[in-house]
């Protein structure tokens, strides 16, 4: 076996929890999909050519919910703004590969490999010469398995129409739960949330979705200042003590 | 599929992958400034923030239900606690969904 496809295997391997978790969240974007009216095209091109479990799922429930293009794309670019801080992460260790590299990377880059992608980066342990090869196979292990779960979620959304019904998308609201809470560990972090959380319910009657952009902007402003705020305060406990 | 669906996903495709890929591509000459690091930083916990909160209180996108038979607020109250005591997404997600569907099924009897 080359040491190419070795590092790719292993790149996959160590991405099986992810592909786990990954598994309810990618058949139930299948199912919620088909039940908001989306053809089963139009669903398998979504998982194939976005591939972004979060954007996805509030796209789906911004069709439902009779939005317009112009706020589910606006959202869409809000949502996956976090990606850039990922990349800009991982840049110092692709920046040497060529464009035919950086592209599919940059393509396939998810919370779930970027994880374990950095994580691998940072291990001094094993040589940096096919790391890139650890990425290409963690991304594809990703791909194949949300691409596998949409196609098994719409066919089970097919199947059984009365499955919109059931408060599956309450699964959504678990899953952002999982994800959020155990962000939530310093008082800036605590801050941006309940601000966000406040401003949405109260603007939550603005049209066009209105209430989760401004949401989303007044908690990441409420974020930083808090965080400047804590620093200044840490600053000057520490001229008091001096 | 419909031209909807097509203008939907080229411009969802577009908009994630030029996320993506801008920094990648400019490779040597980007440096954010540190006002722009730190806001992105707030950007995952504000947004998904504000989609968790009014899905709980405000279920039919309509009215306010703080009330015992909202079983979307009591499920997701139940999902908050299971993450910040174990903070693992698979426990949330399961025993946050098996909160939910015991609460509505409790609740139909119960309210």
């Amino acid at each position: 076996m080359s040491a190419r496809f070795q590092a790719a295997l292993h790149g996959a391997r160590d991405t099986i929890p992810m592909l786990v978790g990954a598994l309810p969240f990618g058949i139930i974007f299948g199912t919620l999909a088909v039940a908001s009216g989306l053809s089963l095209g139009a669903t398998l091109a979504m998982s194939l050519l976005v591939f972004a479990g979060s954007a996805q799922f509030i796209a789906v429930s911004l069709v439902a919910s009779g939005a317009g293009l112009a706020v589910i794309l606006l959202t869409t670019f809000i949502v996956n703004l976090r990606h850039m801080l990922y990349s800009a992460s991982l840049l110092p260790f692709v920046r040497h590969l060529p464009q035919r590299w950086r592209v599919p990377l940059a393509f396939w880059l998810t919370d779930e490999s970027y994880a374990v992608v950095q994580h691998h980066y940072h291990d001094a342990q094993t040589p940096m010469t096919h790391k890139h090869w650890y990425f290409l196979g963690s991304c594809l292990a990703m791909y194949s398995n949300w691409f596998a779960c949409t196609l098994i979620g719409a066919l089970l959304g097919h199947a059984l129409p009365g499955m919109a019904g059931w408060g599956l998308d309450f699964a959504m609201v678990a899953t952002f739960i999982g994800i959020v809470v155990p962000m939530l560990r310093t008082r800036p972090m605590l801050v941006a949330a309940l601000v966000a959380a406040v401003v949405a319910l109260v603007a939550h009657p603005l049209p066009y979705k209105l209430g989760l952009m401004l949401a989303a902007l007044l908690g990441v402003a409420a974020g930083v200042m808090a965080e400047r705020l804590n620093a200044r305060e840490r600053l000057e406990v520490a001229d008091e003590q001096l | 599929m419909s031209s909807f669906e097509v203008t939907l996903i080229a411009g969802m495709a577009l908009i994630t992958f030029g996320i993506r890929y801008v920094l990648f591509a400019a490779g040597h000459r980007v440096r954010f400034s540190p006002l722009v690091s730190q806001a992105l930083g707030y950007v995952p916990v504000a947004v998904l923030t504000a989609i968790i909160v009014p899905a709980m209180v405000i279920p039919d996108g309509q009215h306010w239900q703080l009330s015992l038979d909202n079983a979307y607020l009591i499920g997701g109250l139940i999902a908050i606690l299971i993450a910040a005591r174990w903070r693992n997404l698979l426990a949330t997600i399961g025993g946050g969904m098996l909160a939910f569907f015991l609460w509505r099924w409790l609740a139909q009897g119960l309210f």
